[in-house]
């Protein structure tokens, strides 16, 4: 459905709603995956994104992304420069990410470090800022950035889809959408939980202290 | 949201009420946000498309690659052309201010994309100043644009990469029309037949960038976009009708975008960025951006 503040809108540094805003979106998505401002940062570039990217600024916004900054936020134009003072360290390729799928011509993989915690994704721009994570850590998902989102891996234990869903209703937090992703039969299941509101830290960190989930971080809204 | 914009005006008319009415009631309930809410929404965007034309007017932004910045100065302090002193010269000059802004990552609001946004703030901002239009008034304007804005992303596409730039620049035309035509005292209906004299006049728009830059020639589309929705204007608010109908005209803009070869859309391989001055020009600036 769409939204008539899509349509005037959004608010963003120029000049390009799918090069600039939708890339500063996805290195924000990305900074989630590691719960903050990465280390260091490889960010490999395809299609339209490698092509005409640095004519857009595209490098500029993923960086700002990835530091926490928004689409309408004037320091996109300097977060190259601004990078290593905020602990940054960052590094562009250009890639061609074709293999046996199609891939959306203005699509990133980035993987990011913070900690010891290493964590790869991939996305694309579908333009008028609208984005799309197709692939996180090698589970194939869909995260649109449009909700509050909790990704977490965890052992395939039975139940585990109830009692989180439990702890999230407990906390008045309402499902939009769920999605769980395995490799294998037995193997980590990969949860995308879309959520209505901002879930609280402290919801995350008791998720976080189920014995068997691996991990659990919070991607915050980016869009919508 | 409408997806027919037929729909939305007899919704309208039926209440007598205004496009904009009844834009601001159906995204209320689609969203589930108190009207108050979106409309304060809008009211932040009416600051920034106001900043930006404040900002591009003084003439000293460059864009990326130094091709485009500095003409919507020319248009406020130039030489004066047979329309020197009206609204149209002004509304040209802040179409250019407001894409020049964004040719310079500088602040917009994609309205309803990036490469697309000088035209409704040129146009509702101008045509606003010129005839003592209040900013509650503007703001409802915005909402009649994004409605149909809404019908054109459902029906056809917002995309110079899917549809060329009658999708971009001329669905802003589209929106700016109908939208400014209401403002003016036009009824329902007027707007939607703005809405088709405007997006009829852009159809077969080509997407043609060079270097795939939001730069060139689209800082100069979102002018001339302008004026085509200028016309649009003066010819609803006239009583003039277009016989087919803005939906069809719609559907219309989607099936050309679709047939369109992919040189025409956003790559940079075809119109005006393969011309031998467009390659040359476009080879020249990324090595300047490069280096800066």
């Amino acid at each position: 459905m769409v939204s008539l503040l899509d349509i005037i809108g959004p608010v963003m540094v120029g000049p390009s709603s799918s090069h600039t805003a939708g890339a500063c979106r996805l290195g924000l998505l990305a900074r989630g995956l590691v719960g903050g401002t990465p280390e260091r940062a490889r960010i490999e570039l395809h299609g339209s994104f490698a092509r005409t990217g640095e004519g857009h600024g595209t490098d500029k916004a993923i960086a700002g992304g990835l530091m926490g900054y928004r689409p309408d936020d004037e320091r996109l134009r300097t977060a190259l420069e601004t990078a290593e003072a905020d602990g940054l360290d960052y590094r562009f390729e250009k890639t061609s990410l074709d293999e046996e799928t199609e891939v959306h011509p203005n699509t990133v993989r980035i993987t990011v470090e913070r900690g010891n915690r290493t964590s790869t994704m991939q996305g694309s721009s579908l333009g008028a800022g609208r984005i799309l994570i197709t692939n996180i850590d090698d589970y194939p998902v869909e995260v649109h950035g449009n909700h509050h989102t909790i990704v977490l891996v965890a052992e395939d234990v039975k139940g585990s889809i109830a009692r989180i869903a439990g702890m999230l209703a407990d906390n008045d937090i309402n499902i939009a959408t769920l999605r769980l992703t395995r490799k294998e039969r037995g193997g980590d299941a990969f949860m995308v939980i879309e959520v209505d509101h901002e879930p609280p830290v402290e919801v995350r960190d008791a998720i976080r202290a189920l014995e068997w989930v691996r991990w659990a971080y919070r991607l915050d809204k980016v869009s919508g | 949201m409408f997806t027919n914009l037929l729909d939305a005006v007899h919704a309208a008319e039926a209440r007598n009420v205004r496009l904009a009415d009844v834009a601001l009631e159906a995204e209320a309930k689609d969203q589930g946000r108190p009207i108050a809410e979106i409309r304060a929404a809008l009211r932040r965007a009416l600051e920034v498309m106001r900043g930006a034309i404040e900002l591009g007017m003084v003439g000293d932004l460059k864009s990326n690659s130094g091709l485009v910045g500095g003409d919507a100065a020319k248009l406020r302090t130039g030489p004066a052309g047979p329309l020197a002193g009206t609204p149209f010269r002004d509304v040209l000059a802040r179409a250019l201010a407001v894409q020049e802004v964004n040719a310079a990552m500088g602040v917009i609001v994609a309205a309803p994309t990036a490469g697309g946004a000088g035209v409704l703030p040129a146009v509702l901002t101008g045509l606003a100043l010129a005839k003592g239009i209040d900013d509650e008034r503007l703001v409802d304007a915005l909402a009649t644009a994004g409605l149909i804005g809404a019908v054109v992303a459902e029906r056809a596409s917002l995309s110079g990469a899917e549809g060329g730039c009658q999708a971009e620049t001329g669905a802003a035309a589209g929106m700016a029309a109908g939208a400014a035509t209401e403002m003016l005292g036009g009824t329902p209906t007027q707007a939607y037949h703005a809405v088709a004299l405007a997006q009829q006049g852009t159809l077969g728009l080509v997407c043609d960038p060079l270097g795939g830059l939001v730069e060139l020639p689209c800082v100069f589309r979102n002018a001339t976009a302008s004026a085509i929705a200028l016309a649009a204007i003066e010819m609803a608010l006239a009583g003039i009708t277009f016989a087919i109908p803005a939906d069809e005209v719609i559907d219309t803009m989607g099936e050309i975008g679709r047939a369109m070869d992919v040189r025409y859309r956003e790559t940079a391989g075809g119109g005006l960025a393969a011309t031998p001055t467009g390659r040359r020009l476009a080879r020249e600036r990324l090595v300047q951006i490069k280096k800066s």
